[in-house]
């Protein structure tokens, strides 16, 4: 019966076929190690927040006059209306924190560096629009720290010479932040950029698909045809549409071996999720800050502004520059930068473990500047503050410059023929 | 070096005492188990606050429910502004009329404790004291120059600030301690303190009505994935035996 309507659906529509490229007989290399979750991670986090966010959807109510009172409204009339917010919140906190490790992963293993370009490009562009859907939607509560959080994010683009004024005007739709500019973040939140995403992590994955995964050696496990003596090739059937054109070696179908790994990867997360969700909402007021438990009120202006957590990096970086132009380019380059990296490292060598003791300590001061400006965004500017602001900056860009400059003549370690994996 | 080090060891108190505020915050012991003390909690706040404050977001029915009053004793003694039991809680006072009296539009409390804090809830209510230069004749050491009156002052009496002669620096300087009642009130000072944790408690709970629900569906939650994950790990760990 079950394999009478198989046959007819794969008459009709390709769905062995995908299951098999994109699953069954996808090879894998064998030795990823937990670095490699947060991928699927983040695909989890993106359904939970389209998800969540339809029911939400269904009792907010999008207008300066009703968003805070339909808000509490789904925090206390609607069943379970709290565990859906809730869910939520947390949810995009939690899309950073994986989207952060997964970009931190792809830095370590050479991830970026060719031929996979084109997928960290397209996940430049996920983590771009992204931010753009975190911010909107930050607004749509319509607290205190939606409100003003939105006018000095928006303000910046003020800083640009000749159309900044303008340009502000266009995006808010007034010339303060209102109803109008709630209306249109409301639009471009739950139809616009979730759309956009959805589309642009389907290329990140055929991307990814065509020219098949790194792994933690950075070495390949797709062997020209030919090259490989067929004892040495893995007891698994992979897909023709691989095998045909290279040799694969040490790797393992994706299903269900690594479905399995990151089943249990996803049940260490949701303890960390759930802790969220049910023991601490506001996570100590970086998920949900209190001033946002207040209603927007345009007429007062809260003692410390600061944005939610995920852009406090970049938003250390705009406030360690007096210029206010300046600054805005600067934090725009952070995010250019990031994107110019398989062109900025000119390396051969893709993973950290077979890279210069000069690339391993670059790469550890850059991940500790991006924790402390992440930490530095959330505190006030104090004169200090920002001279570490500044400190901190200049370490943040050096990673890129001494990258390009050293990675070229790079003294590296010997690289094995075949992954290494106990 | 040498400014970085500076910097290092100016940074890090200022950091830390930042966002401090002038007065220490006492800590409010709120129990949202203790029924009792969320009924007193409401009943204060039904007949000396609702007159002012809103809690507009949230309804009375539910607030019974919540505090196991039956609905008809509820109505009886804690409503007293018209309004049904499937209401939200509302005053008919005139935000135009509040501006006026008080100087400043008088906010809704309903998530007061989310944005404040419970401690600082339970302070501020047993900060008042007496200040002839203020329109009402109190101010109030938490939030300096407040528009409020002291409208609990016939159960506390009317507090005056104390100071305590301390050794600072060198010199000898007058540090706030806290206040002290002129025991006018209905109340003795440890009775006052008491029914402000009341108080307090009842606004932790309008904050965050469905906290004790949460809780527990929290805890179920975690055992579910203690077994999920347990048994992921098993399922994994049959799957790659085979790649031995």
């Amino acid at each position: 019966m079950f394999k009478r309507f198989v046959e007819w659906m794969d008459a009709r529509i390709p769905m062995t076929k995908t299951w098999n490229i994109h699953l069954a007989q996808y090879p894998a290399p064998k030795n990823f190690n937990m670095w490699y979750v947060f991928g699927f991670l983040a695909t989890i986090v993106l359904i939970n927040q389209i998800l969540t966010g339809v029911w939400l959807t269904m009792n907010y109510v999008p207008s300066a006059e009703g968003a805070f009172a339909s808000v509490e409204y789904i925090m206390r009339d609607v069943e379970y209306g709290w565990l859906l917010r809730y869910m939520h919140s947390t949810g995009a906190s939690a899309f950073f924190v994986v989207v952060y490790l997964h970009m931190f992963r792809g830095m370590m293993y050479g991830s970026y560096q060719k031929p996979r370009e084109l997928i960290w490009l397209f996940g430049m562009f996920i983590f771009l629009v992204l931010m753009a859907e975190a911010f909107m939607g930050y607004l749509l509560p319509w607290g205190q720290m939606s409100y003003w959080g939105a006018q000095v994010i928006i303000s910046l683009f003020g800083a640009i010479p000749v159309i900044g004024d303008d340009l502000t005007l266009w995006i808010r739709g007034d010339y303060v932040i209102s109803g109008a500019t709630l209306n249109r973040f409301f639009a471009l939140h739950v139809i616009a950029l979730p759309l956009v995403l959805v589309i642009l992590v389907f290329l990140h994955i055929v991307a990814l698909h065509e020219v098949g995964s790194n792994n933690p050696d950075g070495i390949d496990t797709k062997k020209p045809k030919g090259s490989v003596p067929d004892e040495e090739k893995p007891k698994f059937k992979f897909h023709e549409r691989f095998t045909n054109k290279k040799d694969i070696v040490d790797s393992i179908p994706f299903f269900p071996y690594y479905i399995i790994k990151d089943l249990f990867g996803f049940g260490v997360f949701l303890f960390l999720f759930c802790y969220v969700i049910f023991f601490n909402p506001e996570m100590g007021g970086f998920f949900l800050e209190p001033p946002n438990f207040e209603p927007a009120n345009p007429l007062k202006t809260p003692e410390h502004i600061a944005p939610v957590w995920y852009f406090t990096p970049f938003y250390a970086i705009l406030r360690a520059v007096p210029d206010k132009l300046f600054g805005v380019i600067l934090m725009f380059a952070a995010i250019v930068f990031l994107a110019l990296l398989p062109w900025l490292d000119r390396g051969r060598v893709r993973s950290i473990r077979y890279r210069s003791l000069l690339h391993k300590l670059n790469l550890g001061v850059f991940a500790i500047s991006f924790v402390v400006l992440g930490y530095l965004g959330t505190q006030p500017a104090t004169p200090v503050a920002t001279i570490f602001a500044q400190i901190f900056t200049f370490l943040y860009f050096a990673f890129f410059g001494l990258l390009w400059f050293y990675s070229k003549r790079e003294k590296t370690k010997p690289v094995p023929e075949r992954v290494t994996s106990k | 070096m040498k400014k970085l080090l500076i910097a290092l060891v100016t940074l890090v108190p200022s950091l830390v005492f930042a966002a401090g505020p002038e007065v220490p915050l006492d800590k409010a012991e709120v129990d949202l188990h203790d029924k009792a003390s969320l009924q007193r909690g409401a009943q204060l706040y039904m007949n000396y606050c609702l007159g002012c404050h809103q809690l507009q977001y949230h309804r009375y029915n539910r607030t019974f429910e919540d505090l196991g009053i039956p609905q008809e004793l509820g109505e009886e003694n804690l409503q007293f502004t018209g309004n049904k039991a499937g209401d939200r809680i509302t005053n008919n006072m005139n935000p135009e009329s509040a501006a006026n009296w008080f100087g400043t539009a008088v906010p809704d409390l309903t998530n007061v404790a989310r944005v404040r804090g419970a401690d600082w809830i339970y302070t501020y209510l047993r900060s008042f004291y007496k200040d002839d230069s203020r329109p009402f004749g109190v101010n109030n050491a938490v939030f300096p120059n407040v528009g409020m009156p002291h409208v609990l002052q016939e159960l506390q009496g009317l507090p005056e600030k104390t100071y305590e002669e301390r050794l600072i620096d060198g010199e000898m300087e007058d540090v706030y301690v806290g206040i002290e009642t002129d025991g006018s009130g209905r109340l003795s000072e440890s009775e006052y303190d008491q029914a402000m944790l009341d108080l307090t408690a009842f606004l932790v709970y309008t904050g965050e009505p469905m906290l004790l629900e949460q809780r527990r569906i929290g805890w179920f939650v975690f055992g579910f994935l203690l077994v999920f994950t347990i048994l992921a790990w098993l399922l994994k760990k049959e799957f790659w035996k085979d790649l031995k």
